[in-house]
């Protein structure tokens, strides 16, 4: 045998397992892990909007939305940056403007992909776009390795501190960080705001009627071509939200970034019932919920299969997701 | 950009210049707000956190570019502005092309088979051709095996280099752990294949093409995470080393044999050279990629084959018909897995050395981006987009940075530009009747 089995010292593993009891059991330890992963779930479910929408008013994966999620963190360090050698120090009104600007700049890209990659493609058959989006997501990453580099990059903290409670005799105390709260409420506030847009506006109301059915809201008179581009240009802007929020929450990423969490994300709208944004939210949040526990309670290696475990459990007793419609298919 | 409509109005070489000149300088200015954050401020290591390096120049540089380009593309479009009689004839022109490509197929293929036999005996043939000709080889046998996943029966799967990682590792762990040969392990890592494949798709295989397409792409991802982590079964990172080479019927291709065997150059009496075995390795994919087109071809046309094509042009009226969907495309799942596995055993005898870094999406994508580029369901376009996909970006190898980035957009170019993929005449296997008046013929 090449190499031997079993040579990893006893003690360790069993310190490391102690540890982890000694950690692990509680309700301080569950509210912790609660909490990172409501945080996590609200990244996941803003990238996954964007997935969602564009698979309900054109039925194609948008392979490349993770990645523009990894621009839009890309665009949010480069002003923070920018930011920081024009010396403004007051931490809120510079944030604001580093939002503004990525999800500006993060749009921009967006509305150029789905121009130059998709629009082209459209009424072909079913997997021409999905190709067309693989090749935009290598081409995207490898853009942003070349211009930006392939080393990591770190951010210092930009917003820091925040709230204890619930300690424990043992020092273990439940951590809430400012950045925790902005994360979570910002993703209320964007998605209340977007039900509202959808529901009210009557841009929304075109990308419903294009989402049932595309030739006869041409018919009456909307601008279809129009309308897609804007729900790019929607899902891009959230991405954008999402991607900063990453870079500021966990403060390092890198041009790689966009696959697994896009992956995740897309997981996320399938899990809610993709097509409806309720269920993207929830998807997201149920899948940021999954990997923190199993992190926490399980091993942090399998924390993906765990994720898409539970995937393929949901679909295969619930096929249409948490949220979906269920699809009459007629011939 | 209503320049196009325009130019189509226009019909004759002519530039409506302005316009032109209008959607160029529009063009160039979108490339200029999508550039200058990603492009022109580079984040660099400094001391004390990241600093920002200003890269005007790049970002002129790929303005103009976007601006000179989007100039050309318009000229494009002004030269050929469709003419009234050109889009009634078309019709015919096609129906013309699809006998001519099917003449040219008929004589094209058997020279490329040919050509393919004789390649390692032409003067030019040095080790490094051969190389990028077993690389080019192993994927047109990869893009064989997901053509009939894909391309025959019409299921979309993101992760069939799980299988390929399957197929490799299998050969890997049973030579390393039972000293058994490549020959003994070749068909068992194709049954362990074929098993994931028929372990997978059972449960998934009654879900709707898109989900099957997520859930193919998490247990690819899954498989990967598998080997990563379960260190003591895999060496996870590490990746298997010493994994033994293919022998010549139980001739190694080494310059000295171990005691009591011969080696191939002294059996057959001639001198040693390493070419033996890459020539060796060459003619094992060759017959492998060819077994694996024979079978498909024989495949379409059995019962199993004729439902799958069936399946992907309609579900519905298959099962109406009696098909059982779900055993159809679980035949087509384990067939397309088992060729994945036989690659990837030939992959790992040939590399000596396999790590999960081999098997990430990229693999999964690359596969599937020659099937759908060559033309769903075509087995010549598999071969046309391997050579062009694969020989084209080893071409690039001296711009290695810029190689994927290429990769990436030549993929979307050739999506663009053809969207059936290049050779996208996908004839029915069985037609009725010689051709009606109306109706008949693929979608």
């Amino acid at each position: 045998m090449p190499w031997g089995a079993g040579g990893e010292p006893q003690t360790r593993g069993k310190r490391a397992i102690e540890q982890w009891l000694r950690r692990a059991d509680g309700m301080e330890y569950f509210v912790q892990q609660l909490i990172n992963g409501i945080t996590l779930g609200s990244i996941y479910g803003l990238i996954a909007i964007g997935y969602t929408m564009v698979y309900g008013i054109i039925g194609m994966i948008n392979f490349a939305h993770g990645d523009i999620f990894m621009i839009g963190a890309f665009v949010a360090l480069i002003t923070i940056l920018l930011l920081g050698l024009a010396g403004l120090s007051w931490i809120p009104l510079a944030l604001l403007i580093t939002l503004i600007v990525a999800m500006l700049l993060t749009s921009a890209y967006g509305w150029t992909v789905e121009r130059l990659a998709y629009r082209p493609l459209r009424g072909s058959f079913r997997l021409a776009p999905l190709i067309s989006a693989i090749g935009m997501s290598i081409f995207l990453q490898n853009y942003v390795q070349l211009a930006q580099g392939a080393r990591v990059k770190p951010l210092q903290p930009v917003v820091q501190g925040g709230f204890t409670f619930m300690e424990r005799p043992d020092g273990f105390t439940v951590s809430l960080s400012y950045m925790q709260i902005v994360i979570v409420v910002l993703t209320l506030v964007l998605m209340a705001a977007f039900s509202l847009l959808i529901a009210r506006t009557s841009l929304g109301r075109a990308q419903r009627a294009c989402e049932q059915d595309r030739r006869m809201a041409a018919l009456v008179g909307i601008n279809v071509d129009r309308t897609i581009s804007l729900t790019f240009v929607m899902g891009a802007a959230l991405a954008a939200v999402a991607g900063m929020m990453f870079l500021l929450y966990y403060g390092v990423i890198d041009f790689y970034i966009g696959f697994l969490a896009g992956i995740k994300a897309f997981t996320a709208a399938v899990l809610g019932g993709i097509g409806s944004l309720p269920g993207a939210m929830l998807g997201g949040l149920l899948i940021g919920l999954i990997e923190t526990f199993w992190s926490a309670y399980f091993t942090i290696e399998y924390k993906d299969v765990a994720a898409f475990g539970i995937l393929v459990l949901v679909l295969i007793f619930l096929p249409t997701g948490l949220l979906g419609k269920p699809e009459v298919e007629k011939v | 950009m209503a320049v196009r409509t325009l130019n189509g109005v226009a019909g004759e070489f002519r530039l409506d210049i302005p316009a032109v000149l209008k959607d160029c300088l529009m063009s160039a200015l979108i490339a200029l707000a999508l550039a200058v954050f990603i492009i022109g401020l580079r984040t660099t290591d400094g001391s004390g956190g990241l600093g920002l390096d200003f890269r005007w120049y790049a970002v002129g540089i790929a303005v103009a570019g976007v601006f000179v380009g989007r100039f050309l593309l318009n000229l494009w479009w002004a030269r050929r502005a469709p003419k009234p009689a050109a889009a009634a004839a078309e019709g015919g022109v096609a129906a013309g092309a699809a006998e001519a490509f099917k003449t040219f197929v008929k004589v094209a293929a058997p020279m490329a088979v040919i050509g393919a036999l004789v390649l390692p005996w032409m003067p030019f043939a040095d080790r490094y051709l051969l190389d990028v000709s077993i690389l080019v080889l192993t994927y047109i046998m990869l893009g064989w095996g997901l053509n009939i996943v894909v391309g025959l029966a019409g299921l979309l799967d993101l992760g069939y280099v799980a299988f390929y990682a399957v197929g490799a590792y299998s050969y890997a762990l049973l030579a390393l752990y039972f000293d058994l040969s490549f020959w003994a392990c070749l068909p068992l890592a194709g049954a362990f294949a074929c098993l994931f494949g028929v372990l997978l798709g059972f449960p998934v295989l009654r879900l709707r093409g898109d989900y099957l397409a997520i859930v193919t792409l998490g247990f690819g991802e899954m498989i990967r995470v598998i080997l990563l982590n379960w260190y003591e079964f895999t060496k996870g990172p590490d990746g298997l080393s010493g994994i033994p080479r293919p022998s010549f019927f139980g001739l190694p291709f080494s310059r000295r044999a171990p005691e009591g065997t011969e080696t191939f150059h002294t059996f057959f009496d001639i001198d040693f050279s390493s070419l033996h075995r890459i020539i060796f390795l060459y003619y094992l994919i060759l017959v492998m990629a060819l077994l694996t087109n024979w079978f498909t071809l024989r495949l379409r046309r059995l019962p199993i084959g004729r439902a799958w094509e069936a399946l992907r042009e309609d579900e519905i009226a298959c099962r109406s018909l009696g098909i059982n969907p779900t055993n159809t495309k679980l035949t087509a799942f384990a067939i397309g897995a088992m060729f994945g596995g036989f690659a990837g055993s030939f992959f790992a005898t040939r590399q000596g050395f396999i790590s999960p870094e081999s098997f990430t999406f990229i693999e999964s994508a690359v596969i599937l981006a020659i099937v759908v580029l060559g033309g769903m369901g075509s087995q010549v376009g598999v071969v046309v987009a391997a050579v062009l996909l694969i020989g084209g970006t080893e071409l690039f190898r001296g711009l290695d940075e810029y190689r994927m980035l290429a990769f990436g957009g030549a993929m979307v170019m050739i999506m663009v530009w053809r969207p059936r993929g290049l050779l996208a005449h996908r004839e029915p296997t069985l037609k009725l009747s010689p051709a009606p008046a109306r109706g008949g013929g693929s979608p």
